[in-house]
């Protein structure tokens, strides 16, 4: 262990956890400061009714980085599954629900032509998911070559695209910026799958099915293992983090906001809490989102003109909201097989429908006939309620975090809005309800700190991913302010429960990179 | 006077002192300065300068852009816009400095007013409104353009503190180069800067409009022996080039104008890097230029002194004769220093001083055109830099 100040990482959600333990592991003093009086950050399990738990904000993983998993030894801190590639159900009120697993439809009723198109349409975007995916690990290149050296990171991702073939390289290309209602429109005639289709491409965004480089945003949560439920909910995932950080040695403390980024001597000098404790740091590691960590705690004036400009018009603001239920007992639903109830449930009639659902948020109204993404993962893990008893956690879209109305005020018609549809699609459900939490965004932003309540910390789209997430110029993890790393989910790759921007943002770190 | 978001209603302004100009505008040559119509020449050229480099002239002033900046963080604010350590200038005090986008590419240069500890005004050739407006980000400031609500002459030349004296400015030759004070005037305030673009002794006075006719009144009645006369942009850029300044728009392309990238220059590439200081932990530009101060800039800022009395207008600047290393941004025919001169910006490493260059110079003589190689010497410096210039108080007259 080295002597001297440490490295301090601000927030112990998942990013700033794995950035913490690779540290730690290759010998550096680590101190995680953390808000709450838990890990977790967006990926957290809450008790939010006596005895009833459930993951806050991201509710699934399908992108956890497999390679963290294993190089961290997660298994072994405590990480399980309760289930892993859950089968997605598309939710219908009349007639048998659309069943999908993996590349296959399994049950439902869409046309033949339909059925034998579904394999390889999944079969492409999982080659192309599988191209961007690979890009995970890189630090994004420079957009401005000095040398030749910088120019190999984009040569790699030219050649990830090369080396999909002649025809697949074309489509990816083509559709690659496209919105995925028009792809969708071009491959099937379903509507239901369609619209299941669609709700992989706009959730956690602020995208509609017909918005341009859906498809982008599509190809990003198809870039791992599929759904899975984490033992225990999504905050397990950060438990285990925290555990592989503390037995490399690091020191997590809770209860301590960052409230400044300090500045001295030609780069970063350490933290200051709120509490008026200054912490000298050797670096500051922040998994905070880019506004929070650039504009509120460091500081517009630390950086310079442009850049501050880009941090600020980040595009940011939080759609999605989330409803918990604690129920008295295993929701119903149309259509669904009773074995089913514990998959993964799409409330998405059509691509329209959730193009329609969309057009609410971009006038700052929130849909009244919103998507949905609903599990009840005690179906797999009884850890999470009493037993007989169960939670329904579910993405709702569109709410828009800077909703015309105030959410005060429209809190209430909105969560009203919400139940009467699960009503509408499993009878008797509003009798089961022990109690029920809304997060809008602005709940969100307040609970877990995040300007905007977006969960993917800045819209994940092209115009902000690879070499451009968060902004151009200050894309590689070093932000400007020497010192000074950026490790969340507003860097590459993105949202989604990976752990690969903490990653990177270590390694970066530990090679002494600069922006 | 109309708010300044109205501006476009009236397609050419008139500056507050537009009364006296016009009366004065013998010849009837106008040009447009922004939004405001200036006099090119009143009389005649020659005869301005003449009285700006032996008497004085007076320059209407009024269309510079100029923004105010106030508040608690003004101070941090123009420090982090700016190259140069501002925290030495004390209030009362005028500072040269120059802005650099992120890139470290001038997007103007001017003079900053310090009022006090939380107020500053800054001058400028282009408009800064939006620059200032979108680097205020994260400061506790407020910016407005003052353009409109300041009236402005340029008097300068060898007797320019005597005018000012006979004026009744009492203690105004006590003001130092760079200093500001303010006098009453005739039941206003008349702020007097010892500021210029002539490389000469002379000052600025800013006044509010309403006064301004007065002022020039005034000016003009104790000018009277000592030989005061208008001058226009004609002499007034006769007298900057010979003084070595550089002009936006000139002699370098504004960073925010330009849509070629290797079109802007840095401040090292304009003679300026005195005005940039590394050691201030952050300004925007910063980055960029610590890395330029590493690898060298790509251009330099030339003075050159050219064979012969053509100026060496727009020419080519050569270094053996063969291969093009530059071009000429400003030239004249300099009657204080006897020769043809230029500003040029040439690729380093070419244009150390002393060096010898080429200048390829095209001209007419009834209407047949001619061209020759004039051999130019890199001269370091201004062209005209009278002592005077710089002594407090100056000369008597």
């Amino acid at each position: 262990m080295t002597e001297g100040p440490p490295v301090v990482v601000i927030g112990a959600g998942h990013n700033g956890l794995a950035a913490a333990a690779y540290l730690a592991r290759a010998g550096r003093r680590v101190l995680v400061v953390e808000a709450q009086g838990h890990v977790g950050g967006a990926a957290v399990t809450r008790e939010f009714a006596p005895r009833f738990r459930v993951s806050s904000v991201a509710h699934l993983t399908h992108l956890l980085d497999a390679e963290i998993v294993r190089e961290l030894g997660l298994r072994r801190h405590g990480l399980e599954f309760a289930r892993t590639r859950l089968r997605t159900v598309a939710l219908a009120e009349q007639g048998e629900a659309l069943v999908l697993d993996g590349n296959r439809i399994v049950a439902g009723a869409v046309p033949d032509a339909d059925r034998a198109a579904y394999g390889p349409f999944i079969d492409r975007m999982r080659r192309f998911a599988a191209v961007l995916a690979r890009q995970h690990h890189r630090v994004p290149p420079r957009l401005a070559w000095a040398r030749w050296r910088d120019a190999l990171p984009a040569a790699a991702l030219g050649l990830d695209i090369r080396r999909l073939g002649r025809d697949d390289m074309r489509e990816f290309l083509r559709v690659v910026t496209m919105a995925i209602y028009d792809v969708l429109e071009e491959s099937f005639a379903s509507p239901a799958l369609k619209g299941a289709l669609a709700v992989d491409a706009v959730l956690g965004t602020r995208l509609g099915s017909r918005s341009g480089n859906s498809v982008f945003s599509y190809l990003h949560r198809l870039g791992g293992g599929g759904p899975a439920l984490p033992r225990g909910g999504v905050g397990s995932v950060c438990d285990a983090l925290a555990a592989a950080a503390r037995s490399a040695g690091a020191e997590i403390r809770l209860d301590s906001p960052v409230a400044a980024i300090t500045v001295g001597g030609g780069g970063v000098a350490g933290v200051r809490l709120e509490s008026g404790e200054s912490i000298a740091a050797a670096a500051v590691v922040s998994s905070a989102d880019p506004k929070t960590t650039l504009l509120r705690l460091l500081g517009a004036r630390h950086l310079e003109a442009e850049l501050a400009q880009r941090v600020h018009h980040l595009r940011s603001t939080g759609t999605a909201a989330k409803l918990h239920l604690a129920l008295s007992g295993l929701p119903r639903f149309r259509g669904v097989a009773a074995g089913d109830a514990g998959e993964r449930l799409v409330l998405a009639p059509s691509a329209t429908y959730v193009d329609e659902a969309f057009n609410a948020a971009k006038y700052r109204r929130y849909s009244s006939q919103p998507i949905m993404e609903i599990t009840v993962p005690t179906v797999h893990d009884g850890t999470l309620a009493p037993a007989g008893q169960h939670v329904l956690s579910a993405i709702v879209q569109f709410a828009p975090y800077d909703l015309a109305a105030g959410w005060d005020a429209a809190r209430g018609r909105f969560q009203e809005c919400v139940l009467e549809l699960l009503e509408r699609h499993a009878p008797g459900i509003r009798g089961q309800v022990l109690a029920a939490e809304l997060l809008t965004p602005q709940d969100i932003e307040r609970d877990f700190r995040i300007s905007g309540g977006h969960w993917h910390h800045g819209e994940l789209a092209l115009d902000q991913a690879l070499m451009l997430r968060p902004v151009p110029g200050a894309a590689r993890y070093a932000m400007p302010v020497a010192g000074l790393y950026l490790c969340g989910a507003g860097c590459h790759p993105g949202g989604g429960v990976i752990g690969a921007a903490g990653r990177n943002a270590a390694r970066v770190l530990l090679a002494g990179g600069s922006p | 006077m109309r708010p300044a978001r109205e501006h476009y209603r009236e397609v050419v302004q008139r500056t507050p002192f537009h009364s006296r100009t016009a009366a004065a505008n013998a010849l009837n040559l106008w040009h447009r300065w922004r939004d405001y119509t200036v006099a090119d020449a009143y009389v005649d050229v020659g005869l301005e300068y003449v009285a700006l480099r032996n008497a004085c002239a007076v320059f209407d002033l009024s269309p510079m852009t100029k923004h105010r900046i106030s508040g608690p963080d003004a101070a941090a604010f123009v420090d982090r816009l700016v190259t140069r350590d501002l925290t030495r200038l004390r209030p009362g005090r005028v500072g040269y400095c120059v802005w650099c986008d992120d890139r470290g590419q001038v997007i103007d240069d001017g003079t900053l007013f310090r009022f006090a500890d939380d107020e500053f005004r800054l001058c400028s050739q282009e408009r800064q409104l939006d620059w200032l407006l979108r680097s205020s980000l994260g400061f506790d400031v407020a910016i407005r353009e003052e353009t409109a609500e300041v009236a402005a002459l340029a008097l300068q030349g060898p007797t320019s503190c005597a005018v000012l004296a006979a004026l009744g400015l009492e203690g105004v030759a006590g003001l130092a180069p760079f200093a500001m004070r303010s006098f009453p005037f005739a039941g206003a305030e008349l702020l007097v800067s010892r500021t210029g673009f002539t490389g000469d002794l002379g000052y600025e006075l800013w006044i509010a409009p309403a006064h301004a006719e007065a002022l020039w009144d005034a000016l003009f009645a104790a000018g009277a022996a000592y030989g005061l006369k208008p001058m226009g942009t004609h002499a007034l850029e006769m007298s900057r080039i010979e003084a070595g300044f550089i002009q936006a728009g000139v002699d370098f392309l504004p960073a925010d104008h330009a849509v070629r990238t290797d079109r802007t220059r840095s401040p090292f590439e304009l003679d300026l890097g005195w005005l940039v200081d590394l050691s201030k932990p952050n300004f925007t530009g910063r980055r960029a230029l610590l890395e330029e101060s590493r690898i060298g800039p790509r251009y330099r800022l030339v003075r050159l002194d050219v064979e012969g009395n053509k100026p060496a207008r727009d020419a080519y600047v050569y270094d053996d004769k063969r291969n093009v290393i530059g071009a000429v941004t400003s030239s004249m025919w300099s009657p204080m220093a006897k020769a043809s001169i230029a500003l040029a910006s040439v690729r380093q490493p070419w244009g150390r001083p002393g060096d010898e260059l080429w200048a390829e110079i095209y001209y007419q003589k009834e209407l047949k055109w001619n061209r020759f190689n004039a051999r130019c010497r890199v001269v370091e410096g201004a062209f005209y830099q009278p002592p005077r210039r710089r002594a407090t108080p100056p000369p008597p007259w």
